[in-house]
């Protein structure tokens, strides 16, 4: 009884799951399925079935080459997440290990910064940007994607090392580990898996950071966010093509995504289980 | 060697005071037990001799050296935590060897230390597993074992055997004991268990709020209790107390009497009582018996006596058994 139960329950639950999973992808899905219509055929309304062309991906790399802000996207992520770890590191760590009574008050500081609009900072730091003459370089954009990470990214290792016990640690100290031993063999191996999944996560965030990139670059430094965004204007709005550039835009991501998809749930839900 | 000596030992954490001031010598080769309530500072006391805590003030002395500034790997003492702090991503013989290997021993000596250790514990056939794929107890060996291949010069435990079952924990208890038998170590154990303080140590140091009490070896702490709070925390059942007119005669602001050491009678006896709860253990039978003036008082006697609740009973101390102590509650001998 209490079997048939359960099985009502997990037939429930994956309908359920399936329903939301599919509303929460479907804007993607009709993104990648509008990729493959023509111009005409996308603006003739909701229509699932595309007629398969790939004309518009034909006229995106025609009309712009792909692979510089793919490249630019690149650097961008994977370089804003080094440096965000350099530097978040060190701080959540000694925020985890040596505490003091101020430290939850800075961190809240830290989360705050992410609860002011962006566009309430746009003018200064625009400013900043052309005074030093770092509008449109990848270093400028780097360095704005890594701080606009640094909170999210410090919180999220700060929870992962405040997991390791203390106890662990003093046994290393014991058996005669210098602080680098004891950083090196015992603390870097259990905090592996969450900084691995701090950095996937902040690659995808900032691979998909848009605010500030279609703002302080033209083309230079300009990643596949401002790709998709010259794709609607000023001519007009192109929706196959728009759609074409936006899903070869999230490919990558969506690839890197799926197959490090464990460690991203295990860095998505930490705190949640034990 | 293994001989620590702590001259005024202070430790504050802040404002709070945890230890105020404790002079303490440990001979080499000693079984030195901790006892005394939750949080009066037995842990702290480990932890500052292990080096894991700073002193606010006083020396610690390890064979005549001052190690009070020194990092706890310089001091040459091992430790078992009671959560085993084994490290979850290494096997069990890296976990056992890694001691030496930050001691830098080369990789012939490590293994051959790694095999003795893990045959005297009865490791062997675990050597490649992780500590998340052991039992309780078999992890509880691997820590002993992290510590014995580094052949220091004392152990410390810190309630090594209280996340074990009451089974695992007695013969767990009998192998620390037969271990410390085999290398003849200086071990210094924490614990809030009864039983294995009176059975592992050599000597017992009872501290409570920061304070020694008492050291002693088990059976003077348990006939000659220096004062009321040692009477009443070592022994089980508990000693029974009694003040005030019952006292009087005996010349005493407090008398104290063991549960063991009274005697019960249906006829005579000195104070007149009625049995309330009995306690069946098979082999013994503890009774709480309510006594006028006195209140509740617990006798032990044999496993078939004939009493029931609401029995009217006599109880006799026995005359020689009886500890006395003043107002300030200090033995009068
Ligand atoms: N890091 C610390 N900061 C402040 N107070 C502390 C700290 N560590 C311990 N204390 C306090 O010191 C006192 C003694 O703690 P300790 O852990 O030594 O007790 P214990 O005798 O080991 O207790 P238990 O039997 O519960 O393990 C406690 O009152 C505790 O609150
Ligand atoms: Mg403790």
């Amino acid at each position: 009884m209490a079997r048939a139960v359960s099985t009502r329950r997990t037939i429930f639950f994956t309908i359920a799951a399936w329903i939301v999973a599919l509303i929460i992808f479907f804007p993607i899905l009709y993104t990648i399925i509008t990729s493959f219509k023509s111009e005409t055929e996308a603006i003739q309304g909701f229509n699932l079935i595309p007629s398969g062309t790939i004309e518009s991906y034909i006229d995106v790399q025609t009309q712009k080459d792909y692979f510089k802000p793919f490249m630019n996207s690149v650097i961008l992520s994977v370089g804003s997440t080094i440096l965000a770890l350099l530097i978040s590191v060190p701080a959540a760590w000694s925020m985890a290990f040596s505490p003091t009574n101020k430290t939850k008050d800075i961190l809240m500081w830290m989360l705050s910064t992410k609860m002011m609009p962006a566009v309430a900072v746009l003018v200064p730091i625009y400013l900043i940007f052309r005074d030093f003459g770092l509008l449109d370089s990848r270093i400028g954009l780097m360095f704005m994607l890594m701080m606009i990470n640094l909170p999210i990214v410090i919180w999220m290792l700060y929870t992962y090392f405040r997991e390791i016990p203390g106890e662990i640690l003093e046994a290393a100290r014991m058996d005669g580990a210098s602080l680098w031993g004891e950083i090196w063999y015992v603390l870097t191996p259990m905090a592996v898996p969450g900084i691995a999944s701090t950095m996937l996560l902040n690659i995808i965030l900032a691979w998909n950071e848009a605010f500030w990139t279609i703002r302080l670059t033209t083309t230079n430094a300009a990643p596949l966010t401002a790709f998709i965004a010259s794709f609607s204007s000023p001519q007009g709005l192109f929706w196959a093509k728009l759609s074409a550039a936006s899903t070869l835009a999230i490919a990558p991501i969506l690839i890197m995504g799926w197959f490090s998809q464990k460690q991203l749930v295990r860095g998505l839900t930490f705190g949640a289980v034990k | 060697m293994g001989n620590i000596t702590l001259k005024k030992v202070n430790k504050s954490f802040g404002e709070t005071q945890v230890i105020p001031s404790i002079d303490l010598n440990i001979q080499d080769g000693e079984f030195v037990v901790f006892v005394g309530p939750s949080g009066c500072g037995k842990s702290t006391l480990l932890r500052l001799i292990a080096g894991l805590e700073d002193t606010t003030s006083g020396t610690i002395e390890i064979d005549g050296r001052d190690v009070t500034g020194e990092a706890p790997a310089k001091r040459g003492l091992a430790m078992v935590f009671q959560s085993y702090a084994l490290y979850p991503h290494m096997t069990v013989r890296n976990n056992i060897a890694f001691p030496l290997k930050m001691a830098k021993l080369d990789q012939a000596l490590i293994d051959k230390k790694v095999t003795d250790a893990a045959r005297v514990l009865n490791l062997t056939n675990y050597l490649d597993r992780r500590p998340g794929q052991l039992s309780g107890g078999q992890r509880q060996r691997v820590a002993i074992g992290r510590a014995i291949v580094r052949e220091p010069s004392a152990f410390l435990f810190d309630e090594p055997l209280s996340n074990l079952d009451a089974s695992l924990r007695g013969t767990m208890r009998l192998e620390i004991s037969e271990l410390h038998h085999q290398l003849k170590t200086t071990m210094i154990y924490v614990t809030h268990d009864q039983v294995e303080a009176m059975t592992m140590a050599d000597k017992i140091v009872v501290l409570n709020a920061g304070n020694i009490e008492q050291v002693g070896s088990p059976l003077e702490l348990y006939n000659k209790p220096d004062n009321l709070f040692v009477a009443g925390f070592i022994g089980s059942p508990r000693m029974n107390f009694a003040s005030g007119q019952v006292a009087a005669p005996f010349n005493a602001h407090t008398i104290g009497f063991r549960p063991e050491h009274t005697q019960i009678s249906r006829e005579s006896g000195s104070w007149a009582g009625v049995v309330g709860v009995a306690e069946h253990l098979g082999s013994d039978t503890f009774l709480h018996v309510h006594v006028d003036g006195i209140g509740m008082v617990t006798v032990r006697t044999g496993g078939n006596v004939a009493v029931e609740h609401g029995d009217k009973v006599f109880l006799t101390p026995d005359a020689d058994r009886i500890h006395r102590f003043d107002v300030k509650g200090l033995a009068i001998r």
